[in-house]
């Protein structure tokens, strides 16, 4: 059973991470364009991704399913009830958060920042570059958001991962089972588990977040 | 000699509006070019227009001889520095924040060691270098910014009211500097400021806009006893009379 609970929980980190990951990737850049960027529709773009940031797991997962169901569009590609199934899912529940924050967090910063960066000779990349060092506490906290936002989240998960023991089942999802079960022992030691990890990523990221803080 | 830059018949327009509109300005090498005008009379507007953040609408500016459309934003932009009303710190350290051009250009590190305490030096905050840049005073946070641009010897250095976020003491002890320093390094300068006074100390000719538009060009002293029409000698006037009010009821 430890070995079990070690290999759940490992997978669980594996999967969230690299949806964080790949959220920040996407997001990062999407939601500078998002910040700085001068185009038709840009306010519309913005409040659809505000949207996104609640959007509910479950419809997510609904979503997903069908699109990755053997008869759905993606089905050829047999990933349902795949980790990689749960990694799109999550990556779609996360982007839009890290998305949404990033810009709010660059919005925040002062627009006449730019005009100095360019003053000072830099070029557009360098700008962004230093724009995004500007704002990197609020940035992280995006960070941190999408993180919190998948590593928690069970219902798509569920649904497009399936809970297949040694494969697809997460910390999340083993709770669930468990509970269903009645084995109250088995879900709270994995409750505990889900939270301790969860506040030492947390720990680490507001570590590195806070060195940056005027002493 | 032929002027560093040129502008010949340039509208700039911000929003439907004209912002800025004027038929000939050049600034000769290595001078200080003062100028002064009202609030939203378009100073800060050619400020921004020479360091390519605004386009005109109509009109050329060479620099040195060659057009500068020609040229790419980044590469035109490396060979002017601006500084603006506020410091506009960069959240790092001061040695950072004065390093933050060079690096920029691709600079070497080594060079960048040995360049940036000097420069600090000379803009008198030498002991700060290791200080986080919003822990700084007002007026050290401007030296700041001042060494941040001059150390990167550009060949045209745009200056956005600098001072006048400044309390009175602090502020003529760094024009004093700066007038020194500019001196000292010959650097072409553009200093926008509604201070008659200051647009005096610094600048051997002075450029007067209001109402958008180009008024007068000519030394401190013609400024002040033959402005070239109405509205420059009211502004003239206004700020004269203002300024000798201060004299008589002085702060400091």
């Amino acid at each position: 059973m430890n070995i079990e609970i070690f290999q759940i929980t490992l997978l669980s980190l594996q999967i969230s991470a690299l949806a964080t990951g790949l959220s920040l990737i996407i997001g990062l850049p999407f939601g500078t364009l998002l910040a700085l960027g001068k185009f038709p529709g840009r306010s519309f773009l913005l409040s659809i991704v505000n949207t996104g940031m609640g959007l509910p797991p479950v419809v997510v997962g609904l979503f997903v399913a069908m699109m990755l169901w053997r008869s759905g569009p993606l089905g050829d590609l047999r990933l349902i009830y795949t980790p990689t199934a749960i990694i799109i899912a999550q990556v779609v529940i996360s982007f839009p958060v890290v998305t949404g924050l990033t810009a709010a967090a660059l919005q925040a910063l002062d627009p006449r920042l730019i005009l100095q960066l360019y003053g000072l000779g830099a070029s557009r990349i360098q700008m962004i570059w230093m724009l995004w060092l500007e704002a990197r506490l609020p940035l992280l906290a995006a960070l941190m958001a999408g993180f919190g936002s998948v590593i928690s989240e069970v219902g798509a998960s569920m649904m497009v991962g399936g809970n297949i023991r040694y494969q697809t089942r997460v910390l999340t999802t083993a709770i669930v089972l468990e509970t269903s079960k009645g084995d109250f022992d088995k879900a709270i030691g994995l409750a505990v588990l889900l939270l301790v990890i969860t506040f030492l990523i947390n720990w680490a990221l507001t570590w590195i977040q806070q060195r940056g803080v005027r002493k | 000699m032929t002027p560093l830059v040129q502008i010949q018949d340039l509208l700039v327009k911000r929003g439907d509006h004209p912002a800025l509109q004027l038929e000939h300005l050049a600034i000769q090498n290595g001078e200080v070019l003062a100028v002064v005008g009202p609030n939203g009379a378009g100073k800060s507007t050619l400020l921004l227009t020479l360091a390519r953040l605004l386009k005109p609408e109509r009109g050329e500016i060479q620099f040195n001889s060659t057009q500068a459309s020609a040229e790419s934003d980044t590469v035109y932009r490396r060979r002017i520095a601006l500084v603006m009303q506020d410091p506009l710190l960069f959240d790092t350290t001061v040695f950072e924040n004065v390093a933050s051009g060079l690096k920029f250009r691709g600079i070497h590190k080594d060079e960048i060691r040995s360049k940036v305490p000097l420069w600090l030096e000379r803009l008198g905050v030498g002991h700060l270098a290791k200080r986080r840049a919003n822990q700084l005073s007002g007026g050290e946070a401007q030296r700041v910014s001042l060494a941040r641009a001059l150390i990167l010897e550009p060949q045209l250095l745009l200056l956005d009211e600098p001072f006048s976020a400044l309390d009175p003491p602090t502020r003529s002890r760094l024009l004093d500097d700066l007038g020194l320093l500019l001196k000292e390094t010959s650097t072409t300068t553009v200093f926008v400021t509604h201070d008659l006074p200051e647009a005096a100390q610094l600048a051997a000719r002075i450029a007067v806009i209001i109402g958008n538009r180009l008024r007068q060009v000519s030394s401190p002293n013609e400024v002040f006893n033959s402005p070239a029409d109405e509205d420059v000698s009211r502004f003239v006037n206004h700020k004269h009379q203002n300024n000798q009010k201060s004299m008589d009821h002085p702060t400091s």
